[in-house]
């Protein structure tokens, strides 16, 4: 396995998904590849990040609804049962 | 800090709280002002963010979050349950905003090769990884490092942003992912997977040396 080989696997190999003897074949190219290694292991934190880039209050499950929304909403549901 | 952004599948739920939740759809489809409001106040900031999230524009992601609430009443009466109320709402919220999205004007979207990784003939890396040696949670532990980060996930071109986005972020599955974005799995997947190399490029840096 090339390491051009290894970065088409990749999403495979981080989500699990790797059939096991490609997966043997995948761990062993990374045991004689450090760049390999660094790259996967990037790949993983790059998807860590995106997750954790959006860890602010405005982007939390618990963020605050704007009152003047809620009343559009409201409003507009209103309209809705009229028309 | 981090922030659980798909809620758990409505069999892990308290029995208490699957039963508010159906007494809550109840008044809903006997269409009680009241539970529609209590509705919005309880879980429109959780759409709201998810607007915010995909949108990343104040004023679409309002919009977006209103046509949620349009979209709920007119859903609540095939709303059978099988779903936690909340991970249901959260595609209401997903999809309002992808609607939006379409709306935008149309632009060329610039091609995402220049951030691939390339090779050598041999099929070597061209030019060799290093390790970045800090964790996600170390780097991103600045607000305005995750300003930065978000600001590269809204360059990468659109299509790949949309697929990050939904996977990676929102959480859907690959088949969710495909269905709500009429694209086939395995385009998802590919597209996924470019979309994190590139975004991956974009990081390097930041990660290496710890310099925004």
């Amino acid at each position: 396995m090339t390491c051009r080989e290894v970065f088409e696997f990749l999403a495979d190999y981080t989500a699990g998904e790797l059939p096991t003897a490609q997966r043997e074949v995948f761990e062993r190219h990374l045991s004689l590849c450090p760049p390999c290694v660094a790259y996967v292991e990037s790949y993983r934190t790059t998807i860590q990040a995106g997750r954790k880039a959006f860890d602010d209050p405005e982007f939390a499950p618990n963020a605050p609804i704007p009152e003047e929304l809620v009343r559009a909403i409201l409003a507009s549901r209103s309209r809705g049962e009229n028309s | 800090m981090s922030f659980m952004r798909t809620p758990p599948k409505r069999a892990d739920l308290p029995a208490d709280d699957r039963s508010v939740e159906a007494a809550m759809m109840a008044r809903l489809r006997g269409r009680d002002p009241a539970a529609f409001e209590e509705l919005v106040r309880r879980h429109g900031g959780a759409m709201l963010a998810v607007a915010r999230r995909l949108l990343r524009n104040e004023d679409d992601a309002r919009d977006a979050v209103q046509d949620a609430f349009v979209s709920v009443l007119r859903a609540v009466d095939g709303f059978r349950g099988d779903a936690q109320l909340s991970t249901w709402l959260h595609r209401i919220a997903v999809n309002a905003a992808l609607m939006r999205l379409r709306q935008r004007p149309r632009q060329t979207e610039r091609t995402i090769d220049p951030l691939l990784p390339q090779f050598l003939e041999d099929g070597h890396q061209m030019q060799p990884a290093r390790a970045w040696g800090q964790s996600a949670e170390e780097v991103l532990d600045r607000e305005e490092t995750r300003r930065t980060v978000r600001q590269m996930i809204d360059e990468l071109p659109e299509s790949y942003r949309i697929v990050l986005q939904l996977r990676d972020i929102e959480e859907l599955s690959t088949a969710e992912t495909a269905a709500l974005l009429q694209m086939s799995e395995s385009a998802v997947k590919v597209r996924l997977h470019r979309a994190r190399q590139a975004l991956r490029t974009r990081l390097d840096q930041l990660f290496s040396t710890g310099a925004l």
